[in-house]
């Protein structure tokens, strides 16, 4: 039976997208089956992150109003065999979509012959129809927040909704874009902080790391590689699929020659 | 700014934490500027029935206050009623 995941933040700009990339590209990774879906109708994004913009011929909106197949919209990430993307319309809104609607594509790729381990729900800013969407079939959220005042209070209103709607402890937290400099230097609430404000399982900590740009720009998800950024993501989806992963030193207490240039670069300012 | 105030001087992410715990507070407690203004109308109906209050300095908040069942801060209405006079006029 596969898991449902949706990705949600309140806030729009927070990561949503490039956290639905990275984790669906690592569970595949892992060997998992994952399907992505993109629920930003009219905005939709996930496909130009992984890269699969070409791809695309049907989408969501086609298969809920019977234009196609479920299958003939799902497009495979030619990279990864076990991970798929079920993309959005760009030129509707997000009116065209029910949540019964979605509940129903959702049953259809759980009781898909193939076996999907995770479905993966990239869901759009705001808390209206779009976000009711994604969040219809969900069995569990992830929180995407970032240290900030305004991130943190819609993450805490998202909860909210998210327990209203009986995912009660069933909801974890990711907190993105962390930049440990201005922790030390006071100057940024830490994991500790955001997680005493709101309270919820921290299952994900992401540096602020420009290699995420990089990876946007190439639409190649980083998620696996050497960078922070890359470690970070790959340790969020062991702890999905329920290994218990220890946290990265977000100082980056590499070897002897990252401190050296890290001296270096701080010298020149 | 003196060097004692850089040692006094609390980093902006303290001041973030407390403003968001307040806000929160309030948020979580789904109270609109309309109801507050309902409560505080009907405070001061009640009161007035007893004493001579300031309506114009009267201020009411949603905090947080320590629980005494040890379950961390709990929301709490905060009401400064400025009293005029303790006997009502009539």
């Amino acid at each position: 039976m596969s898991e449902v995941i949706v990705v949600t933040s309140g806030k729009g700009g927070v990561g949503k997208t490039t956290t639905t990339a990275n984790i669906g590209t690592g569970l595949a990774k892992l060997g998992k089956k994952v399907v992505m879906i993109d629920t930003d109708t009219g905005l939709r994004n996930l496909d130009v992150v992984l890269g699969l913009e070409n791809r695309i011929v049907y989408n969501l909106v086609d298969v809920v109003e019977g234009n196609c197949r479920l299958k003939q919209a799902m497009i495979t990430d030619k990279r990864c065999p076990q991970l798929y993307l079920l993309p959005t319309a760009q030129t509707r809104d997000k009116s065209a979509i029910t949540p019964e609607q979605m509940i129903k594509v959702i049953d259809e790729i759980k009781n898909d012959p193939e076996g999907f381990d995770y479905i993966i729900l990239d869901c759009p800013a705001g808390i209206e129809q779009g976000f009711q969407n994604a969040i219809a079939g969900a069995d569990r959220a992830l929180v995407v927040t970032t240290p900030e005042v305004s991130a943190i209070r819609d993450a805490d209103r998202i909860v909210g909704l998210l327990d209203a709607h009986g995912l009660k402890d069933h909801e974890d937290l990711i907190v993105n874009r962390i930049r440990m400099d201005m922790v030390n230097r006071g100057e940024m609430m830490s994991i500790a902080d955001v997680n005493d404000i709101l309270q919820l399982n921290v299952i994900g900590a992401i540096p602020d790391d420009e290699n995420i740009v990089v990876a946007t720009n190439k639409g190649q998800p980083l998620v696996g590689d050497e960078s922070m950024a890359g470690q970070a993501y790959m340790n969020v989806c062991r702890r999905i699929t329920g290994e218990e992963v220890e946290f990265l030193d977000l100082n980056g207490k590499g070897g002897f020659f990252k401190k050296l240039s890290s001296l270096f670069k701080s010298d020149k300012r | 700014m003196s060097l004692l105030d850089l040692f006094k001087k609390k980093g902006s992410s303290d001041v973030a934490k407390d403003r968001l715990k307040l806000l929160l507070v309030s948020d979580r407690a789904n109270c609109s500027p309309e109801v507050m203004e309902m409560i505080k109308n009907d405070i001061i109906k009640v009161i007035s029935k007893y004493m001579v209050i300031d309506a114009e300095g009267l201020d009411i908040q949603i905090t947080s206050t320590e629980s005494e069942n040890k379950n961390g801060s709990v929301p709490a209405l905060f009401a400064n009623i400025p009293i005029k006079d303790m006997r009502n006029s009539d």
